[in-house]
């Protein structure tokens, strides 16, 4: 399964160097086209599924079918109610995600580790590497920054660094094995990250049966939370694991696009024979590549741990390393656009939330919203097929194919 | 293991000049076998008290208490066995092909055995646990894996990479679910009997349903099929819990109460002992199971379209040259797959009960590793499952005796073996040429 890296055409945006600077933001225009289309299209399917799904709608179309004579009626309740529903469950989305103060502070605090994990995911894509193991990574952070978070005793600073430390490491070496894997063996990334995504679950389960990782006094799989001194301090009521995510974005985009390591895994990426004869290694690449992306995992679970103090489970990362791969690929793969990503699925994550408590619609909608996102996304040319601003983007396509 | 694909070399049978691959091969299976004799003199070491307990026969009763024998006979037949296969090593004179694999077959029960032995002697509590019959349990879990298996194959050898197996199993247990228990409340002219066969077609069409929006998008906009395929299996996963959290309260009978397929004897096979029901006793799925994977092998094998698909699978260029329609042949493969995942999905739901959020656990992900070890083949593919069953059945067993084996690593193991295999570790596992390619005609 040598093929499987990204298609360029999708994950790479338009080269951009050394261009005026108009021209520079009119070559994204098609991607930000493209992308807000695909975020309809999601929520238009999501508002079908809102309205199938509404008491009153069930009803009238009950209605419809019993006496179809009245069909003007019974049509006319069915198309309001629908609206009824899908206007409430959507201003309840829109409320939950930025409406108010708290609810905000819930979209950033979500955005982070999904910034963070993204990123790691980014960051292979480049390399041509698809890192579906942010799950892997991250638990097994979890395990390591949550054993030294509650285990120890610490002065402040100290243990929190300390805490980080362990998390990145553990991430880190995690994501490594994938690496040398790779490099050493050929073994394809997306089954090895699959595997060790499974392997990392039982790793932590097996770790929180064991007496050391139990909280006392409970008889779930359940450690205690961090001890205090080593918890990310807050910043007007936001911790400062969110500036951290934004830091690291900016240290990704200084690694892909300015130093030497970060050409030589976009070179790999483009085309690892070329940068083999080229002589780089491909060997240091994709473990170097690897390496980071675990770092990058690392930090995201340390947002959830250190951050919001939950403790340690199987559960502890939730949907957020699935949700890496598609904040990476809405992103198109550049840390400019994972972060922006991140933000809309902390958003929709959060007020997904909202839309649960005020609206009564099940949270799961959104992931199938951020999943449709990302199939809409992914196939640009269905979208061109849906609108009718194809000739422009014909001729550009022709161009790529005449030079392929 | 031994590398069935090596038969060739068995025509020289004391080579003069060894190459390098033949030395590595000698080197590998000393060093595994060499662990596995340690394993089982260690295992043996570990034991004060050899009694040991065993219910091999049926379900426990008053009739059919567990019988009490004395292991020792047990572990050391287990360490002759391979002390034996590793002197053939060390002299390599370990043979190659069927009896090669016989060979390891017969090390790995031994192992097994003395593994249990350990296991089940100097029981920690005043309860003895008493070994039963590991074959129903497996047959039960190995099911939807063959399944999945079967699925994976089909599609990977026409080119698509199927990631979404997961997302199929899912949809298609709930919609089976659904099917069966819609049939079973509001189709009152089913009877009984045929509600849960009702319950297949919607696990089949749920799985066929996900098996066409992967080809869909990898097919026709050439979307990366990794990327389909995860997005898929979120999908899958959101759109069931979501639905399932949409069923009214009151009327979970009607949508998630499934009517259950029931256990049909097959005469005769059914009296074999020890095996005879839990083989033959079973329901429609499971012997569905048991025709699919020859079914499939003779498709791909021996049919002109199996023919096909591995041709637009390895080649789609040349493929397309002689005049087969590629595209048309994976679409065909894919939704194929699909029927077969459906079914795999569908036996979550009717062979145990309601649907529950998330149910398929990774299964589908351990079909795809079975796809993998069984190196793109059906019936290797489906030993892989069977056997990847057979250990998730054994974490099972295992976990009344918990302080002993750790299950958690246990239920990892299928995992590791899979990063094993990948890694070039066993044999070489080679994919389909053109896997993961999507194909476009050039003028």
């Amino acid at each position: 399964m040598t093929a499987m890296s990204p298609a360029p055409e999708t994950i790479v945006p338009e080269p951009e160097e050394g261009q005026p600077k108009v021209r520079d933001l009119r070559s994204w225009l098609p991607t930000i086209r493209d992308t807000v289309v695909a975020i309809l299209l999601a929520l238009l399917v999501g508002a079908f599924l809102i309205a199938i799904s509404d008491d009153d709608v069930i009803e009238a179309l009950d209605n419809l079918f019993t006496y179809p004579g009245s069909f003007g009626v019974y049509a006319g309740d069915v198309l309001r109610y629908s609206a009824e529903a899908v206007l409430e469950a959507y201003a309840a989305l829109v409320d939950g995600a930025v409406g108010s103060g708290s609810s905000l502070r819930r979209t950033l605090e979500r955005s982070a580790p999904l910034i963070c994990a993204g990123l790691g995911v980014t960051i292979a894509f480049r390399a041509g590497l698809f890192n579906i193991g942010a799950t892997g990574q991250m638990l097994v952070g979890a395990l390591a920054a949550g054993y030294v978070g509650f285990t120890y005793d610490l002065p402040p600073g100290v243990h929190l660094l300390a805490a980080i430390g362990a998390g990145l490491v553990a991430s880190m070496l995690w994501g490594g094995i994938v690496g040398v894997l790779k490099a050493q063996t050929g073994a394809h990334e997306v089954i090895t990250t699959i595997m060790l995504n499974q392997v990392a679950r039982f790793t932590v389960l097996y770790f929180l049966a064991k007496e050391s990782f139990q909280r006392p006094g409970s008889d779930n799989l359940l450690s205690p939370a961090v001890a205090d001194n080593a918890t990310y301090p807050s910043v007007f009521g936001l911790h400062i694991g969110i500036p951290l995510a934004l830091l690291a974005a900016v240290g990704v985009w200084w690694l892909l696009e300015r130093s030497r390591l970060g050409f030589e895994m976009r070179a790999v990426g483009a085309n690892p024979d070329a940068s083999r004869t080229a002589g780089m290694s491909i060997a240091k690449v994709y473990i170097a590549t690897m390496t980071i992306a675990g770092l990058l995992s690392g930090l995201a679970i340390t947002m959830t741990l250190l951050g919001l103090q939950q403790s340690v489970t199987d559960q502890v990362v939730g949907s957020v390393g699935f949700d890496a791969i598609t904040v990476a690929l809405l992103g198109r793969a550049t840390p400019l656009g994972t972060v922006l990503a991140g933000l809309l699925f902390g958003a929709l994550s959060a007020g997904g939330l909202g839309m649960q408590t005020s609206a009564g619609v099940p949270p799961e909608l959104i992931q199938v919203v951020q999943a449709l996102i990302v199939l809409f996304v992914a196939a640009p040319a269905l979208i061109r097929g849906l609108g009718r601003i194809r000739r422009r983007q014909k001729t550009a396509t022709e161009a790529k194919g005449a030079t392929a | 293991m031994t590398d069935v694909l090596d038969t060739p070399t068995t025509a020289a049978p004391e080579p003069q000049v060894r190459d390098r691959a033949d030395v590595r091969r000698q080197v590998k299976l000393v060093v595994v076998l060499a662990l596995v004799l340690l394993a089982e003199v260690w295992f043996k070491l570990q034991i004060d008290d050899p009694t040991v307990y065993q219910l091999f026969k049926g379900a426990r009763s008053k009739d059919n208490l567990p019988v009490e024998f004395d292991g020792t006979a047990v572990s050391w037949i287990a360490v002759a066995l391979t002390a034996v296969a590793l002197l053939l090593a060390v002299v390599n004179r370990y043979p190659r092909g069927w009896a090669g694999v016989l060979i390891a077959v017969v090390v790995g029960i031994g192992f097994y055995g003395a593994f249990l032995m350990w296991a089940y002697a100097d029981p920690s509590g005043t309860f003895a646990p008493a070994m039963t019959n590991p074959i129903p349990g497996t047959i039960r879990i190995a099911t939807a894996l063959v399944f999945g298996a079967l699925a994976g194959v089909l599609c990977e050898r026409a080119g698509v990479v199927n990631i979404a197996i997961e997302g199929q199993f899912i949809s298609g247990a709930f919609f089976g679910s659904v099917f069966s228990s819609f049939a079973f409340v509001s189709l009152g002219a089913i009877p009984v009997f045929w509600c849960p066969v009702f319950g297949l077609l919607g696990g089949i069409l749920a799985g066929m349903g996900v098996a066409a929006m992967l080809a869909f998008f990898a097919l026709r906009y050439h979307v990366d099929q990794v990327v389909v395929g995860v997005v898929l299996v979120a999908f899958g996963y959101g759109i069931t819990s979501f639905l399932l959290g949409q069923i009214p309260d009151g009327r979970e009978d009607q949508f998630n109460n499934p009517e259950l397929l029931q256990a049909v004897d097959i005469p005769v096979l059914v009296d074999i002992p020890y095996l005879g029901t839990a083989l033959f006793g079973q329901n429609l799925l499971v012997y569905l199971a048991y025709l699919s994977v020859p079914a499939v092998w003779f498709l791909l094998f021996q049919t002109r379209w199996g023919l096909r698909v591995r041709s637009v699978g390895e080649h789609p260029k040349a493929a397309d040259t002689v005049g087969i329609a590629v595209n048309r042949t994976r679409w065909q493969a894919v939704l194929l797959g699909g029927l077969f995942a459906g079914l795999g999905g569908a036996s979550f739901t009717l062979s145990t009960g309601a649907f529950d959020k998330e149910m398929t656990a990774g299964l589908g992900f351990i079909s795809l590793a079975a796809v993998i070890m069984g190196r793109w083949h059906p019936v290797y593919a489906a030993l892989a499952a069977l056997m990847f069953g057979f250990l998730r059945n054994l974490k099972d067993q295992l976990s009344i005796l918990d302080e002993k084996v750790p299950g958690d690593l246990l239920s990892a193991l299928p995992y590791l073996a899979t990063i094993i295999a990948v890694a070039g570790f066993v044999g070489r596992v080679r994919a389909p040429a053109a896997d993961g390619q999507p194909y476009q005609k050039t003028d």
